[in-house]
């Protein structure tokens, strides 16, 4: 067994912030575009319209179905085949945004069908649309609710975005990758990354869990 | 006011309302009573179109609910035209259905600002006088989770009563309240029924239909079995059912 050294983690350490930022890059991206997706299709999946759910439905089946790290493979290195190519950054920002956005549609669709009946009721008895109901009266309390959740699916999307590091993405997980193989000390680079993604999911953990209580408090 | 013409609903296999007709005149208090399952908040949620009838049909002030004319054939009316009339339609739910997420004030302004489009300045005017006449205008800022069910109903009225409708149903506003909240309930009921307001009222407070109601409704089994004024129903009701209906009830 080798001693464990870490003085050389030193002085890659700027390369594995960089890293850890192209981590946190994507994460944002998969956050933002996943919500927004994620939004519409449960909207799709609720609105009285069976050909909109059927085709929300599908939508979810098939990004939950299939393991992130194929679509990922199969949109890099499969559609170039069919003549569609994407740089290895937007291949990764679309199949973590495609398939987070299944996550979070099934989120936000629970979160808003456990509302009270009751509450669509007397929004309609006053003479509001479906639309104007749900965007002021249901999602505005869907929404506390969707708080834990929400906070459990930024943390695997966080996570999941170490397997972009098979489709040539240089982010935390392949800075870590790369320097065990050129210093020979792959335990140490590896503990290093670990330690960041603990860092990182911890920030989403600690941010959460104040939001959580600041909402509790006024409700 | 309301015609309702022969109208059947059914859930599924279940007929709720078998053939029911009731002609509201406008200002008139209708009380209607009957044992649960008699589909009396049926027939309530199909005035103002929140469920959908099978056949008949109903009409508030010339309009039909739920369906439209054209060229000589009747359709499903579109959805602008349904939240059109229902806006004109108060509602008070059994369970109050504030919106918990707002002040009691919002709760109020919400439907004029959205539905109506009125200013929020004359939204929140409207909505300080409607609070004084449920008596409630100190609880404007509150949430309501903070008030008892007595004053959640009566700020329920207040927001049905801010679209200013011509028309105000109430599904046993009373059933889901400690008894001693109930009077504080019935007492805005009355003064909107001095007033005038046009009230189809499905409740099982019968000291509330003997004082106030107009006419008295008993429906059983998905049909009106009896109507008249509260004196012939309760003091001579002519058809056996009432009759033991009321022995259980009174």
């Amino acid at each position: 067994m080798d001693s464990l050294d870490f003085t050389v983690v030193l002085p890659r350490l700027p390369l594995f912030i960089q890293g850890a930022f192209m981590t946190v890059q994507l994460t944002f991206f998969a956050i933002v575009f996943g919500t927004m997706i994620g939004l519409v299709v449960a909207l799709a999946k609720i609105i009285k319209f069976p050909i909109v759910n059927f085709i929300a439905g599908i939508y979810t089946w098939v990004f939950r179905g299939i393991p992130l790290l194929v679509q990922l493979v199969l949109i890099y290195y499969g559609l170039p085949s069919l003549g569609i190519e994407f740089t290895a950054y937007q291949a990764a920002a679309i199949g973590l945004s495609l398939c987070g956005g299944a996550y979070i549609a099934e989120i936000i669709r629970a979160g808003i069908q456990s509302i009270d009946k009751g509450q669509m009721e007397a929004a309609h008895s006053l003479g509001m649309s479906w639309s104007q109901a749900m965007f002021k009266i249901i999602i505005p309390q869907a929404y506390r609710r969707l708080i834990p959740p929400m906070g459990n699916e930024f943390i695997t999307l966080l996570k999941d975005t170490s397997l972009v590091s098979v489709i040539s993405m240089v982010e935390l997980l392949r800075t870590a990758t790369i320097h065990a193989s050129s210093s020979f000390k792959p335990f140490e680079m590896y503990i290093t990354a670990a330690l960041i993604y603990l860092l990182l999911t911890t920030f989403f953990t600690v941010a959460f869990g104040r939001l959580e209580s600041k909402l509790a408090i006024s409700e | 006011m309301i015609i309702i013409d022969n109208i059947s609903k059914s859930f599924g296999t279940l007929e709720v309302l078998k053939g029911v007709s009731l002609y509201v005149k406008p200002g008139e208090v209708v009380v209607v009573i009957g044992p649960s399952g008699s589909g009396k908040s049926t027939l309530l949620r199909c005035i103002n179109y929140l469920e959908k009838i099978n056949s008949g049909q109903i009409k508030v002030d010339g309009q039909l609910i739920g369906r439209k004319e054209v060229n000589g054939r009747l359709v499903d009316a579109p959805n602008k035209e349904i939240y059109k009339i229902r806006s004109g339609i108060g509602m008070v739910f059994q369970r109050f259905n504030l919106f918990p997420h707002m002040t009691v004030l919002q709760n109020i302004m919400e439907a004029p600002i959205s539905v109506k489009k009125v200013s929020k300045q004359e939204a929140a005017e409207l909505a300080v006088q409607l609070l004084e006449k449920v008596g409630l205008e100190e609880k404007a800022n509150a949430y309501p989770a903070h008030l008892s069910g007595g004053q959640q109903q009566r700020v329920a009225i207040a927001r049905a009563l801010a679209m200013k409708p011509k028309i105000m149903l109430f599904d046993e506003p009373t059933s889901s309240l400690d008894p001693e909240l109930v009077g504080e309930v019935l007492a805005v009921m009355k003064d909107l029924a001095k007033e005038g307001m046009t009230m189809v009222v499905v409740t099982h407070e019968m000291s509330f239909a003997k004082e106030v109601a107009d006419r008295v409704i008993f429906m059983d089994e998905g049909k009106i079995v009896e109507e008249g004024p509260p004196s012939q129903i309760f003091t001579n009701p002519s058809h056996p059912r009432t009759r033991e209906f009321l022995v259980k009830i009174l």
